[in-house]
């Protein structure tokens, strides 16, 4: 027998009570587990940024476009390694509610600015040569079951072409994945002057730029002068840098962070109330028994770190439990939630952060219980037979 | 330790306890010695202070004002870590109600002690193994309380009392929860360990027929010692 074993014996002592106690922590990191991985996958868009990217929109609204004279303008701005373009299609497949996430963008220079795009050997130049062709992440292919070779048809609420049909056709000549899970793969691209030429309103404007800046130190001052430049234009521009954009794009829907945050915090501060006062209930229960192992001889420290450990087996026990039921929730909602939310898994950093609430939150509801069983005085506790 | 020096010397012990804003005192200016190897049974009526004079020679109550010597030094100014240091090393106790911890076996109960001490785990094995066959309860070693009787559960408490070999046990009514053939039969092993092993014993009973069995009876009321009668 040694302490480990004293501890288990003690966990063991009410089955049915240490069994609820890990249910209610195994619920709390599965919340956890499958709100971290949904807040990863939220958030992956300014996680993926890239330093030396901004993000170039009509002052008005990103939803206001911008003539494509400005593409060429800014390219000359010093400190400017690569500009391209896009304007949002906003598509869909055959009915609304298979909805399609795809730009007309500038292709070469689109393909340049996103180096993370990975496409099998010979897409990318098919799709550079290819006018109608329709680029489509993995996860869109995976979820229609397109291939390369594949002619579509994609309709646009906004875009209709001249003569007035919403029908433009495409043929996927590529299918693109990110370099890193996290990368969105969720979405399709095409050809700008295809798009161009076709639409019957809205001709040469574009929805916003992409700037590369020659190093991310050159931001600020990029972005200034590219603002200077459309200063008092009707079309003034607002420039800042790609994550700032995306985070800013995400706070329309609301601050998600902060609903999630709560939401954890608050199944956690229940769940840390319950387990707490059940641990004080148990260690005022063996009180007498406390007494006896002070009797014996055990130090008051030995007894502390005895019911801490329990706190901390039992916390960990369910937590793991849990974010093991969470790791299996995100793999199956994982690939469902592809396309409008790539890059929801479990990684290692939600497991870490998990294991070391775990051990805090074990501490936290062990303490007050180890604090009271370190202070049983054992004359009081032995004359309550 | 001087060859003359009592196990255990008791100066002017006084204890008081307040409740409710007034001093009550429970023993004053006790004053005695015991011997090494003695067998003591303590007998007074409820509340002549006997369990708290058991308390004040285990170490686990401190006096209101006097001293308690063992071997010589005085334990009654030792820190609660040292006093539990001198307990593990020198006390065995028993209790009326046995107070075993009801998750561990017989055998875990009675190495409880031994994980306070450096002893190997072959040597601990053989030490539980000899304790609970001096009790003569070793085909119950992995039975746990509930599935022993009083006496049973006793001998645990005993086996418990001694695998760390203390000079001393100090037993609080050991048999007070117990029928009168397991009474006798607890006694006598109590006998045999002061006789065999030369345990010093001192026994905190009500029982007369319990005092029996000890070589020296004290008979304490209000907190005096009356008598002390030597076999």
């Amino acid at each position: 027998m040694n302490n480990f074993s004293l501890v288990l014996s003690n966990l063991g002592r009410k089955k049915l009570r240490t069994a609820l106690l890990v249910i209610s922590i195994l619920i709390a990191f599965l919340i956890f587990g499958v709100l971290g991985a949904f807040f990863k996958a939220w958030n992956a868009g300014t996680d993926t940024a890239a330093a030396d990217r901004l993000i170039v929109v009509n002052k008005i609204n990103f939803t206001v476009s911008m003539p494509i004279a400005y593409y060429n303008k800014v390219r000359a701005i010093s400190g400017v390694k690569n500009v391209t373009h896009a304007s949002w299609f906003g598509g869909y497949y055959q009915n609304q509610r298979n909805f399609v996430q795809s730009f007309a963008v500038d292709v070469p220079s689109y393909l340049e600015a996103y180096p993370e795009l990975v496409f099998p050997a010979g897409q990318k130049e098919a799709f550079l040569s290819t006018r109608n062709c329709l680029a489509v992440g993995s996860d869109i292919a995976r979820k229609h079951e397109w291939k390369v070779g594949d002619n579509i048809p994609l309709k646009s609420n906004i875009w209709r072409k001249i003569g007035g049909s919403d029908a433009w056709e495409f043929s996927i000549c590529a299918i693109f994945d990110g370099d890193e899970e996290a990368v969105g793969a969720n979405y399709a691209i095409f050809h700008y002057d295809y798009f161009n030429e076709s639409k019957s309103f809205a001709k040469d404007m574009i929805g916003w730029m992409i700037v590369t800046s020659d190093k991310a130190d050159n931001n600020d001052m990029v972005a200034q002068q590219i603002d200077e430049l459309f200063a008092n234009s009707f079309a003034e521009t607002e420039t800042s840098s790609e994550a700032a954009f995306n985070k800013a794009f995400l706070a329309q829907v609301g601050n998600i962070s902060l609903i999630l945050t709560l939401i954890i915090g608050a199944s956690f501060m229940t769940i840390l109330v319950i387990v707490g006062t059940t641990m004080v209930m148990a260690i005022t229960e063996r009180t007498k028994e406390i007494a006896v192992m002070k009797t014996l001889g055990f130090q008051t420290g030995r007894i502390f770190s005895l019911v801490l450990a329990e706190s901390i087996i039992i916390s960990l026990f369910g937590g793991l439990l849990g974010l093991g039921l969470a790791y299996l929730a995100v793999s199956a909602i994982g690939p469902m939630m592809a396309t409008a939310m790539p890059g929801m898994s479990m990684s290692l950093q939600i497991v870490l952060i998990a294991i070391g609430l775990m051990i805090a939150f074990g501490f936290v509801t062990g303490f007050l219980p180890a604090l009271k069983a370190m202070n049983v005085k054992i004359v009081d506790a032995l004359g309550k037979s | 330790m001087n060859t003359n020096t009592p196990l255990y010397e008791l100066r002017n012990l006084s204890k008081r306890y307040s409740r409710g804003g007034e001093n009550i005192p429970i023993f004053d200016n006790l004053n005695m010695s015991i011997e090494n190897g003695d067998f003591i049974a303590i007998m007074g009526p409820s509340g002549s202070g006997k369990t708290t004079l058991l308390n004040q020679l285990g170490g686990i109550d401190k006096p209101s004002t006097g001293e308690v010597l063992f071997e010589g030094q005085r334990i009654d100014n030792l820190s609660q870590g040292q006093l539990a240091k001198w307990r593990s090393a020198n006390i065995g106790f028993i209790f009326q109600f046995y107070n075993l911890m009801p998750t561990l076996t017989a055998a875990q109960n009675v190495e409880l002690p031994l994980l306070l001490s450096p002893v190997k785990k072959s040597e601990r094995r053989a030490r539980i193994a000899t304790a609970l066959d001096i009790v003569g309860i070793g085909d119950r070693a992995h039975h746990r309380p509930r599935q022993l009787s009083g006496g049973q559960q006793q001998r645990v408490a005993i086996a418990r009392a001694i695998v760390a070999d203390p000079k001393v046990l100090l037993c609080d009514e050991p048999t007070g929860d117990l029928d009168r053939t397991s009474a006798d039969e607890i006694l006598k092993m109590l006998q045999v360990l002061n006789k065999d092993m030369g345990k010093t014993i001192i026994m905190v009973t009500h029982d007369p027929e319990a005092a029996k069995y000890a070589k020296t009876e004290l008979f304490l009321d209000k907190g005096e010692f009356i008598r002390r009668e030597r076999k």
